[in-house]
C-alpha cells in the first residue's frame, strides 16, 4: 500500500489520508490523477519526506505527501 | 545595556544585540506579513528598515494587516510601516519607498542589504524577488500565508528555493488570510532572520509548515 497524505485545502472532500494499491500507480503524478487534483494545486509533492517530481516512481510502502501552493502575504 | 533591550537578554547575548544594530534588512511588502515583520524588527532592534510596498491601506485589509486602522484607509503602506517603526524605535534607520517591486528595481532597492524578508503576495513577485536576491548573494527569508496555512523557509543564494515551491503551473487558489496566520509566520520569520544575522546555526533550505486549523507542523527538506 501507499498512503498519501493531504493537506490544507487538499483534504476538501477526500479526507486526510488515503490508502492506495501500490500496483495501480507508476508515479507520484498517477496518485494526484486519481486523487481527480489539478496540477496547479499541488505546490510541494514528498515521497518519504523528500521533496520530488510527478513523474518519481513509487513503490509499496511509500509515504506520499501533496501540498497546496500556499502565497498570499 | 539600554533598558529599552533588557529583555532581549539573555536570549540573546548583548554582543549579538550589538550586531543586530548594524544589520541593515529590506523589507518587501508591508502588508500582512510585512506590518508584523517591519514591527519585530524594530522592537528586537535591528539597526535599519527599507520597507517597500506600492499599494495603500484599503478596508478589507482590516482583518488581519496589524498596520491597518481605519484613520490610515488609503494611507501609503511603506509610509505607515516607517512612521510605525519611528514611533516604536526611533533608533532604528527606517526608509519607506512607495514602489512595486519589478525586474527593473529589485537590484536597486535591495543593494547594501545583510538580508531580505519577504513579505509579498504573488508568486510572480517572490519570484523576480528572490532571483534577484541569488544573483546579489544576499539570504531571502520567505514566508507564505493562505487561510489558516503558513510556511517560512530562508533561501540561500543559488539554492532556487522559491521555484520549487512554486512550480510553472501553481495558481493560488485560496485567497482567505485569517487574523493570526500572518503573524505566526512572521514570527517564524524573524526567528530565522535573527539567528542568522548574527550568526547562529540555521537550517536553510528547509520548510516550515503550520496548519493552524489542524494543529499540525512539518519541518521539510526542499533543497
Amino acid at each position: 500500500m501507499i498512503e498519501v497524505r493531504l493537506f490544507a485545502t487538499l483534504r476538501e472532500g477526500r479526507g486526510k489520508i488515503q490508502m492506495l494499491n501500490a500496483s495501480e500507480f507508476a508515479c507520484a503524478g498517477d496518485i494526484i490523477r486519481h486523487l481527480d487534483i489539478p496540477t496547479e494545486e499541488v505546490a510541494i509533492l514528498l515521497i518519504n519526506g523528500f521533496h520530488q517530481k510527478p513523474e518519481t516512481p513509487v513503490k509499496d510502502g511509500d509515504i506520499v505527501a501533496l501540498f497546496p501552493p500556499v502565497g498570499g502575504g | 545595556m539600554e533598558s529599552r533591550y533588557e529583555r532581549n537578554i539573555p536570549a540573546l547575548s548583548e554582543a549579538e544585540c550589538t550586531i543586530l544594530k548594524e544589520k541593515r534588512v529590506l523589507v518587501v511588502g508591508c502588508g500582512g506579513l510585512g506590518g508584523h515583520l517591519i514591527d519585530m524588527l524594530a522592537r528586537i532592534g535591528i539597526g535599519a528598515i527599507r520597507a517597500v510596498d506600492s499599494d495603500v491601506f484599503e478596508a478589507s485589509n482590516l482583518n488581519r494587516q496589524l498596520l491597518c486602522e481605519v484613520p490610515l484607509l488609503g494611507v501609503s503602506k511603506a509610509q505607515a510601516a516607517a512612521e510605525r517603526v519611528r514611533r516604536v524605535n526611533p533608533e532604528v534607520d527606517v526608509e519607506a519607498i512607495v514602489t512595486l517591486l519589478t525586474e527593473d528595481n529589485v537590484r536597486t532597492l535591495l543593494k547594501g542589504f545583510d538580508a531580505v524578508l519577504d513579505g509579498l503576495d504573488n508568486i510572480q513577485s517572490r519570484k523576480i524577488l528572490a532571483k534577484a536576491c541569488s544573483e546579489a548573494g544576499i539570504p531571502c527569508i520567505y514566508g507564505a500565508v493562505s487561510g489558516w496555512v503558513c510556511q517560512a523557509a530562508v533561501s540561500m543564494p543559488g539554492d532556487h528555493l522559491i521555484d520549487l515551491l512554486y512550480p510553472e503551473e501553481a495558481t493560488l487558489k485560496d485567497k482567505s488570510v485569517l487574523s493570526f496566520t500572518p503573524s505566526m509566520c512572521a514570527s517564524m520569520q524573524i526567528s530565522l532572520c535573527v539567528k542568522l544575522l548574527v550568526g547562529r546555526p540555521v537550517e536553510t533550505g528547509t520548510l516550515y509548515y503550520f496548519d493552524l486549523l489542524h494543529q499540525e507542523f512539518e519541518t521539510i527538506p526542499m533543497v
